[in-house]
């Protein structure tokens, strides 16, 4: 199958899926008990005018397809409705807050690379103690919640030996990088020890190839094919794992942002969540979904361009 | 028959720290459940006892680990908080486990529009991480314990069902099937009294596996104040009410459930990948 039509049939498929995950995001408010409108103000008190000014703004009394179908057609073009909680817009309230929280998953998601391929490497081309000690490492961050990491990095680095701010996302590029990197390490651990172990087998796996035992037996450098023959060999299954970590960093950063109130859209969500602030919701919850799947594409895509013994499409067969 | 166990990637191998590691977490994790069975019996303190004037004292011979800002006793929170923090996973693999086998069992059994159906909505879950799912009903129920439980096992539901599924595609094909249904057993009746029994297993080894995620993701809940009640006492719950005593230089009742997370979930999750493979390994 060509690039193009694969590419095109993948996209189809994704956006049958955002579809259906739009669909649930939208029709989640209508599982709610008691009508809409009363879920939407959820507790406050309305007179019958804010009351009609809710039913209008929402359009209350058309059907539920009509209203599904106005809203999706909205969020096409950027539009997400009002905040309830805030009364503004929801894309204002998240262009304010999306800086932050892009600075902090990027920068989680360069040390996860860096530091997780490194050890996965290390423990799979050393072996012997250095790879048990890892081992044990990575089972240990691999059953650290991020909050946890979060609480607990602060409590050390920043109350007792106060190396770096307790709170908030700072101000300009670098203070907001210094303000970011306990946060950034907190949100990386679990997934340093995820890639780690799997870059670790996947260079296991490689070095059992009988195109290492003949590199090796030509007399290539040992370190030539660990990192010709072996390294990039195992580039392909740890690219795999691209779209789950960059969801687990995105779901995460909503731990990490409240333990550190770095004002993100991850204390957004939890923010709205317990004011009941559902366009909010709805929004974040969208935004996180479809990220998921844009790079869950783009690896897709990617794939065969790392690994060219993959085929376009066979990773489909056994995900 | 070649068996697929859905792990979350990067838990495989884990073979060269096993010989120690294995028995400390399986004594672990039946202590922190003998603990959370007896509980009310060994907590030596009322957990929502405020006593403001001994607020985070530290550990005493009254107070073993110390108190927390409210002057509630820590030791008994973790011990009645281990109840909450063990039940809502359980909860969580419960569900997801028989509901996942029961869409499992249909979908590979009958085919059809049926698995096709099935496969679409499994592969719309696996898109909404379980964190997020459960956010985001939480948000239309509000807080407390059964709408997280209820979220998660949903978002955990497809490991299983997927699993389920290629189990008993394999399965149906082997001779004992033919000879039941020549025998005139209904579907229903070898489904459940023969093909459940091979196939159960390799689908508890995954739901075990999923046991301390599923910790994780609802201690996390806790912790941003959407899981549990106020009052309960949880783990994550006093992760939170602790950050602010670690904030003002009283670290211990916050490490102090920090720990006990950590080394549950490192517990469960060796106890669990253990047995996964000794499963794959016997029948493969």
């Amino acid at each position: 199958m060509s690039f193009l039509r694969f590419a095109a049939r993948r996209l189809v498929e994704m956006a049958v899926t955002l579809f259906g995950a739009s669909f649930v995001v939208f029709g989640a408010m209508y599982l709610a008990p008691g009508s809409p409108a009363g879920f939407l103000l959820s507790g406050r008190s309305a007179s019958p005018a804010a009351l009609q000014a809710i039913n209008e703004q929402y359009h209350l009394d058309d059907p539920f397809l009509v209203r599904y179908f106005r809203w999706l057609g909205q969020v096409l073009q950027g539009d997400f409705g009002r905040s309830i909680t805030y009364r503004t817009d929801v894309s204002q309230l998240l262009a304010d807050r999306l800086p932050a929280t892009l600075l902090l998953v990027g920068t989680a998601l360069v040390v996860v690379v860096v530091v997780g391929l490194a050890l996965g490497r290390l423990g799979a081309v050393r072996g012997g103690k250095t790879d048990s000690t890892i081992l044990v490492t990575t089972t240990f961050a691999l059953g650290t919640p991020s909050f946890v990491a979060a609480v607990l990095l602060q409590g050390l680095f920043a109350v007792k030996l106060g190396w770096f701010p307790t709170s908030g996302a700072g101000e300009g590029f670098g203070d907001m990088l210094w303000h970011l990197t306990l946060p950034a390490i907190a949100l990386a651990l679990y997934l340093i020890g995820m890639l780690s172990r799997v870059t670790r087998s996947a260079m296991l796996d490689a070095l059992e190839g009988e195109h290492v035992t003949v590199a090796r037996s030509r007399g290539v450098p040992e370190r030539e094919v660990i990192r010709r023959h072996v390294f990039r060999n195992s580039l392909g299954t740890v690219l795999t794992t691209g779209g789950l970590i960059v969801s687990t960093l995105l779901v995460c950063t909503i731990l990490v942002e409240s333990a550190f109130s770095i004002g993100g859209i991850g204390q957004l969500l939890e923010l709205s969540t317990t004011t009941k602030d559902f366009p909010t919701v709805q929004a974040i919850s969208l935004i996180i979904v479809a990220l998921f799947m844009i790079v869950n594409l783009i690896v897709d895509l990617l794939h065969p361009l790392v690994d060219p013994r993959v085929t376009l499409g066979s990773r489909r067969s056994d995900a | 028959m070649s068996v697929a166990l859905t792990r979350r990637p990067g838990l495989g191998r884990l073979k060269a720290a096993r010989a120690p590691l294995h028995p400390i977490c399986l004594g672990f994790a039946a202590l922190v459940v003998l603990a959370a069975l007896l509980a009310p019996w060994l907590s030596p303190y009322d957990p929502n006892a405020v006593d403001l004037g001994n607020a985070l004292a530290g550990p005493s011979s009254d107070h073993l680990l110390g108190v927390d800002a409210a002057g509630r006793d820590t030791l008994s929170r973790l011990l009645l908080g281990a109840r909450t923090s063990l039940l809502g996973p359980l909860g969580v693999v419960v569900f997801s486990t028989v509901a996942g086998i029961a869409v499992g069992l249909a979908a590979g059994w009958r085919g059809g529009w049926l698995d096709s159906v099935l496969s679409r909505s499994t592969e719309l879950v696996f898109a909404f991480p379980g964190m997020l799912l459960a956010i985001l009903i939480i948000s239309v129920y509000g807080e407390g314990l059964l709408a997280p439980v209820i979220a998660l096992a949903i978002a955990y539901l497809p490991y299983v069902s997927r699993l389920t599924r290629s189990l008993v595609l394999a399965e149906r094909t082997r001779p004992y099937v033919c000879a039941y249904q020549v025998q005139g057993h209904s579907a229903l009746q070898i489904c459940l009294r023969h093909v459940l029994p091979n196939i159960a297993p390799i689908v508890l080894a995954q739901s075990a596996v999923n046991f301390g995620y599923a910790l994780m993701d609802l201690a996390g809940l806790s912790f941003l104040g959407l899981g549990v009640p106020a009052l309960t006492p949880d783990w994550g719950r006093m992760v939170f009410d602790g950050q602010t005593a670690i904030q003002h230089g009283y670290p211990l009742s916050a490490i102090l459930p920090c720990t006990l997370i950590v080394l549950t979930v490192v517990a469960f999750n060796v106890v669990g990948e253990r047995w996964a493979d000794q499963v794959a390994r016997r029948t493969t």
